[in-house]
């Protein structure tokens, strides 16, 4: 084993869901004191932070939530980076305690989103003189008329960009993602919703952007989620039952979007989330066929399978087989979003990528409860960003 | 009757007799871009031309879009193109029945222009999607 890993110590995260009578500081308090106690340290012990949220970006987020759990001085990283927001605080933190600049951090992630409907796509003003503005020089509001820019349909145009590359990809495939993702989640009491539906019930929901349905997009939604990351050789001081529930980070990759042709029109969900899945099993020195559990960015149905192929789950353009099979349900050969995922877990977007390190850990732990994957041993948390950003953290039950 | 006046939605649309989609070429490499950029994103350098762009492509992707923001007409087909000379341009589908029934992965398409809108100035904005052929 290697002598200077970090681990993940101690995490929690709220139930998704709404919480109206509560703001993101409150819910970002909460999962960080909960996180102190299932580490088994207080936030005297911290050297670092780093803390993640979205539409909060410039409100000094983990200031704030240090007010409410205590504030000792420690330098904090306000990090964004789309969804992939809490990914970077988990990396950010990682990064201090590789670097020996510490030796036990706290990442927080907070989003509260309430119902803020499809993110993205302008409402439509006529102008009352056309002037060119903008990049492109547009004169008027452009989306609905030079296609879409809404998120539902970016993410159903990657998912049509991969049925035309790859027979056996359609309509009934992406379908089948929201499918497993909705059952899975009737197992998980902290997903925001918990409620299986019929491959019809799914295919027959209101359409949003074909052929993602409403059933086949995560909901807007409020939650946070916290996770305390330890050196190894501070890991090595503290007892052995704190030990004994350490999750070794195997790897932490973050990626942006390198340049492909199309990527000026339609943001490349692909080639970032390769590059990161590659570096990942490198640095892991383990391949995809070694995970028991993988928690991906399904933020859409559509965005789900083509991430199969990104990780590498299922061959080149196997995607649509992969779902067919039954291999990404929790009884499969490698079970994926067994929390629910993004789609029923839902989606708060700074607490997600911590969330599902959450998760990751709880089933390696053995402690995930009736959605456990027996004897989970390895597992990948991935998350996206349009931006474009992608984080791909593996763990490994291991002892330190 | 005085002519009445066009504008392009976005300048990368160059209207007139035969419109098409003018993009900014990397004098190296031939990435194309329909705005400005400081250094090509591909390999960095800074010298660019105007290139035209293919009216003919193929349908590479498409969504139809049922649900967006107060005031844009739905449903409608977003669509990824790739043109004869591949380059990815995304507009609508225009012409064409919203379903996919009849809007089909790798159709060939063509460039269309129509007026979506006039000002108060009674200028007519110029858009451009592309019509199944």
């Amino acid at each position: 084993m290697a002598g200077d890993s970090v681990w993940v110590l101690g995490t929690s995260m709220t139930r998704f869901g709404r919480y109206p009578e509560l703001d993101a500081v409150d819910l970002g308090a909460k999962v960080c004191l909960e996180a102190f106690a299932d580490a088994g340290v207080t936030v005297q012990d911290m050297d670092v932070m780093a803390a993640g949220t979205l539409f909060q970006a410039n409100t000094s987020m983990g200031q704030r939530i240090q007010k409410q759990i205590g504030q000792t001085g420690i330098p904090v990283f306000n990090v964004t980076n789309a969804c992939a927001t809490g990914a970077t605080a988990i990396r950010t933190v990682y990064m201090a305690i590789k670097a020996g600049e510490a030796s036990i951090g706290l990442a927080v992630g907070v989003e509260q989103m309430g119902k803020m409907g499809l993110l993205r796509g302008g409402s439509k003003e006529e102008a009352n003189v056309y002037e060119p503005a903008g990049r492109y020089g547009a004169v008027t509001a452009v989306d609905g008329v030079l296609g879409t820019e809404t998120m539902p349909g970016v993410f159903a145009q990657a998912g049509m960009a991969y049925a035309y590359d790859n027979e056996g990809v359609g309509f009934e495939q992406f379908a089948r993602v929201a499918y497993k993702n909705h059952l899975h989640s009737t197992l998980n009491p902290l997903a925001q919703y918990q409620k299986e539906f019929s491959l019809e019930e799914i295919m027959g929901s209101p359409v949003q952007s074909y052929p993602n349905t409403l059933l086949m997009c995560c909901p807007t939604g409020d939650g946070a989620a916290a996770a305390v990351l330890v050196s190894e050789e501070r890991l090595r001081s503290m007892p052995k039952r704190v030990q004994k529930r350490a999750v070794r980070i195997a790897a932490s990759v973050l990626t942006s979007d390198p340049w492909v042709e199309s990527g000026q029109v339609q943001p490349d969900v692909n080639t970032l989330t390769r590059n990161a899945a590659s570096q990942a099993y490198e640095k892991a020195g383990i391949g995809p066929e070694d995970l028991d559990l993988v928690e991906l960015h399904d933020c859409f149905a559509t965005a789900e399978l083509i991430h199969y192929d990104n990780l590498g789950l299922c061959e080149r353009g196997g995607a649509g087989d992969f779902i067919d099979s039954g291999a990404p349900f929790r009884d499969g050969t490698t079970p994926v979003n067994v929390s629910g995922g993004l789609i029923s877990k839902g989606h708060p977007i700074g607490a997600t990528g911590v969330a599902n390190v959450f998760e990751v850990t709880t089933h390696l732990r053995g402690e995930a409860g009736d959605r456990q994957i027996e004897g989970a041993r390895v597992g990948l948390a991935h998350v996206i960003g349009l931006g474009s950003s992608c984080g791909v953290h593996i763990l490994e039950k291991a002892a330190a | 009757m005085a002519s009445t006046q066009q504008v392009p939605i976005v300048d990368y649309l160059r209207i007139g007799v035969r419109p098409y989609l003018r993009a900014s070429e990397c004098g190296n490499c031939g990435a194309r871009y329909f705005d400005r950029r400081n250094a090509c994103a591909r390999c960095g350098r800074v010298e660019f031309n105007n290139a035209r762009v293919s009216n003919r492509g193929v349908l590479r992707s498409f969504s139809i879009v049922h649900r967006a923001a107060p005031g844009i007409p739905v449903p409608y087909v977003s669509a990824l193109v790739e043109t004869e000379d591949g380059t990815t341009v995304r507009s609508n589908i225009v012409d064409c029945p919203p379903d996919p029934e009849h809007v089909k992965l790798g159709m060939k398409v063509r460039l269309a222009t129509y007026v979506a809108g006039t000002d108060d100035a009674g200028t007519e904005c110029v858009a451009f999607g592309y019509r199944p052929v």
